[in-house]
C-alpha cells in the first residue's frame, strides 16, 4: 500500500501547477482523497472538535445504510418477476430459486446503478472542471438513491435524462453540493413523474419484460396484474378495498412490513429500511427527531381520516398500513432526513418531519391523481424548510428578549 | 454621427444587450402561456411587433400635446386600439391561432415591453428612433418567443409548426423507445428554458467584456 501510495503521489505531480495536467487537477484530486481519505481522525484531547468527520464519511455512511434496501430489492425485482411469469409459486421457494431471483434483480438493478453514477458524476466532474473547484461528493448518496426509487421498468435513456436535469437544475445552478433547496434523487423522480407520467404509473413497478436478453417475452400467468397497492387504492372505487399482491391474493400489514409486494426496488421491505435506519441514527447522520415527527405525523393524520370525513378506498385504510406502504418509509429515513435539505433548527425538525408525514398522507387520501405523496411533500416541505427555520430563530429571539 | 448611433442602437440594443426579456426580464407571462408550440408563438411574437412599433409611433407623434398628467391613459387607449385591431384581424384571417392564442392577444395591453417603451422612449425621441425601437423591441421579444417554442414543441411533441419532426418509427407505441417530454407541455418548463436562455444570453456577453 505505501509503495502504491509513493507512485500515486509522484503521478499527481503532472497535476500540480504549471504540470502537464494541471488542468485536470480536481479529476486527480477526487480520486485522491477517494482513495486516500483524510487520514485526520478525532483527537482524543481538546474540547471543541467533536469528532474529525467529513463529508465523504458522512455520505458513505448513508451509502452503507441504503445497501440492505438496495440488496433485498434486487431480490424483490426478480421474485416479482418470476412470479409473473409463473416460474416461483408462492410460498414455495428454494434456494435455486432465490438466487435465480437474485441474479436476475441483480442483472436488471445493477444498469440503472450505473446510467445513474455515469450521467451524474460526469456532469459534476465536468462542472468542477469549469469552474476548477474539487468535484464534490454529493453524488454519492444521490447517484444511489436514484435507482433505488425509479419504476425497474423506466427506459435507461429517460433515467439518464432525469438525472441530468435534476443535477443541473437542481444542485449545479444553486451553486453545487450543499447549496441545493431540493433533494436532487426527489428532483430526478418528480421529473420523470411529470415528463413520462405513463412511465411512472403503478403498474410499471414490475419487471415484466427480460433483463440482458434474460426472460425476454415471457408470457405471464393468468391473473397478473403489475399495480402496486397505492395505485389500487388510489383506482378503488369502493369504499372500502383489500389491497392484492400481482396474483390477487391480499395483503396484510406483515406482508407489507416484509415488503415482497410490487413497489420501487428499495422502498418495499421496511426491515431493510430499518437496519438502515437504525445505522444513521447510531453515527448520528440522520436525527431521530425528523424521523420520529414524520411517522407521527403520518399516522395521526390517517388515523384522523380514518375515524372520518373523507369516504374513499385510501382514507379507510387504517393508519399503521400508510405508514409501511409505498415510498413512506423510505423517504422518512433516507431522504427527508438529508442534511442540506431539511430544517436545521431542533424544533424546526419536529415541524418539519410532521408536516411531511401529514403532507403525504393529505395527497394519498384526497388527490387520486397522485398515488403516493411521499415525494411530492418532501419536496413541498424542502422548499418551507428555511421558512421554518426562520421562524423558529425569531420566536427564540423574541422570547429572549422578552426575558431580559 | 452621434445621432446616427442613437438610432442605431434604438434598433439593435433591444434585440440583444438591452433584450426586453433577457435582460429587463419583461413580458414573462406570456412568454410562459403561448409557447407549447410555434405558431402561437410567432403570431404573438408578430403582433408584438406591430402593436409595439405602431404605438410607438403614435405616441412619438402626439408626444408634444399630450398632457403629462394623464399620459398613461393616453397611451393606454393609443395600445387598446392597437391591440384590438390586432385581436379582430387574427379572428378574421386565422381564427384557429386566435383561439389559440385566447386571452393573450387581449393581454398585450398589460404586457410591460408595451407600457415601457411608451414611457421610456416614444415619448422623447422623434418618429424614426421610435418606430426602430419599437421594432427592435418586438423582435427581441418574439426572437425569445420562437426560440423557447422551438424547444418546446419539437422535444414536448415531436412537431415544429404543427409537421412531425421525429419520426413515427421512434416512438414507443410503434416498437421505438422514444417518448415526448410532458415536462415541456408545463408552464414550469418554459420559465425553466428561459432562465437557461438567460444564463447563454449572460455568459456569452461577459465573455465580450
Amino acid at each position: 500500500m505505501e509503495k502504491f501510495y509513493q507512485i500515486w503521489k509522484r503521478f499527481g505531480q503532472n497535476f500540480q501547477e504549471g504540470g502537464k495536467l494541471s488542468k485536470l487537477s480536481s479529476f486527480y484530486d477526487a480520486f485522491d482523497t477517494f482513495l486516500f481519505t483524510p487520514s485526520t481522525t478525532a483527537r482524543k484531547i481538546g474540547s471543541h472538535i467533536h469528532d474529525g468527520n467529513d463529508s465523504k464519511r458522512t455520505m458513505i455512511l448513508v451509502v452503507l445504510a441504503l445497501v440492505p434496501a438496495l440488496l433485498f430489492g434486487m431480490f424483490n425485482v426478480g421474485y416479482q418477476h418470476f412470479l409473473a411469469t409463473g416460474e416461483i409459486v408462492k410460498g414455495a421457494m428454494t434456494c435455486a430459486l432465490f438466487w435465480k431471483a437474485f441474479a436476475f434483480g441483480l442483472l436488471a438493478v445493477l444498469p440503472y446503478i450505473i446510467v445513474s453514477y455515469l450521467v451524474g458524476l460526469g456532469i459534476e466532474f465536468v462542472v468542477a472542471q469549469i469552474k476548477h473547484e474539487e468535484v464534490a461528493e454529493g453524488f454519492l448518496v444521490t447517484g444511489f438513491i436514484i435507482p433505488l426509487i425509479v419504476p425497474i421498468g423506466t427506459p435507461l435513456w429517460m433515467v439518464a435524462v432525469a438525472t441530468a436535469f435534476a443535477v443541473i437544475f437542481a444542485k449545479e445552478v444553486f451553486g453545487g453540493t450543499g447549496y441545493n433547496i431540493f433533494n436532487v434523487a426527489l428532483i430526478t423522480r418528480a421529473f420523470l413523474f411529470f415528463a413520462y407520467p405513463t412511465h411512472m404509473t403503478g403498474d410499471k413497478f414490475v419487471r415484466t419484460q427480460g433483463t440482458w436478453g434474460w426472460d425476454n417475452n415471457q408470457a405471464l400467468v393468468d391473473g397478473f396484474t403489475g399495480a402496486t397497492p397505492l395505485t389500487q387504492l388510489s383506482t378503488a372505487e369502493t369504499a372500502t378495498y383489500t389491497m392484492t399482491d400481482t396474483l390477487g391474493n391480499p395483503i396484510g400489514f406483515w406482508d407489507a412490513v416484509n415488503g415482497l409486494i410490487p413497489g420501487s426496488v428499495g422502498e418495499t421491505c421496511i426491515w431493510a429500511i430499518l437496519l438502515g435506519a437504525i445505522l444513521l441514527l447510531m453515527t448520528g447522520v440522520a436525527s431521530w427527531k425528523t424521523m420520529l415527527s414524520i411517522f407521527v405525523g403520518g399516522g395521526l393524520v390517517a388515523f384522523l381520516f380514518n375515524i372520518g370525513g373523507v369516504d374513499n378506498a385510501a382514507a379507510n385504510t387504517p393508519w399503521y398500513m400508510h405508514l409501511v406502504l409505498g415510498g413512506f418509509a423510505f423517504g422518512a429515513v433516507f431522504m427527508a432526513t438529508d442534511p442540506v435539505t431539511s430544517a436545521r433548527t431542533e424544533c424546526g425538525k419536529w415541524i418539519y418531519g410532521f408536516l411531511i408525514g401529514a403532507m403525504a398522507i393529505v395527497i394519498r387520501v384526497l388527490n387520486p391523481g397522485y398515488p403516493e405523496g411521499m415525494m411530492l411533500s418532501i419536496l413541498l416541505m424542502n422548499a418551507f424548510a428555511p421558512l421554518i427555520d426562520w421562524c423558529v430563530v425569531r420566536v427564540n429571539i423574541n422570547k429572549r428578549l422578552k426575558r431580559a | 454621427m452621434a445621432l446616427a448611433q442613437k438610432t442605431k442602437e434604438a434598433f439593435l440594443g433591444p434585440l440583444n444587450v438591452n433584450n426586453p426579456v433577457l435582460v429587463q426580464i419583461l413580458g414573462i407571462c406570456s412568454a410562459l402561456a403561448v409557447t407549447v408550440q410555434l405558431k402561437p408563438a410567432l403570431v404573438m411574437g408578430i403582433s408584438v411587433t406591430i402593436i409595439v412599433a405602431l404605438s410607438n409611433v403614435v405616441i412619438s407623434l402626439i408626444r408634444k400635446s399630450i398632457p403629462m398628467r394623464i399620459r398613461i391613459i393616453v397611451q393606454l387607449v393609443v395600445v387598446a386600439a392597437l391591440v384590438t385591431i390586432v385581436s379582430e384581424i387574427l379572428k378574421a384571417f386565422a381564427y384557429d391561432v386566435a383561439m389559440q392564442l385566447s386571452v393573450y392577444i387581449g393581454l398585450i395591453i398589460t404586457n410591460c415591453i408595451l407600457m415601457g417603451r411608451l414611457e421610456a422612449f416614444a415619448m422623447t425621441n422623434n418618429v424614426k428612433d421610435s418606430l426602430l425601437d419599437g421594432l427592435g423591441n418586438g423582435f427581441g421579444y418574439a426572437i425569445i418567443l420562437v426560440i423557447v417554442a422551438f424547444v418546446r414543441e419539437l422535444l414536448g411533441s415531436g412537431k415544429l409548426l404543427g409537421f412531425q419532426i421525429i419520426p413515427d418509427s421512434w416512438y414507443v407505441a410503434n416498437g421505438g423507445c422514444y417518448e415526448n417530454c410532458g415536462m415541456m407541455l408545463m408552464p414550469a418548463m418554459a420559465l425553466i428554458l428561459v432562465g437557461c436562455v438567460i444564463w447563454a444570453h449572460r455568459s456569452i456577453n461577459e465573455e465580450k467584456k
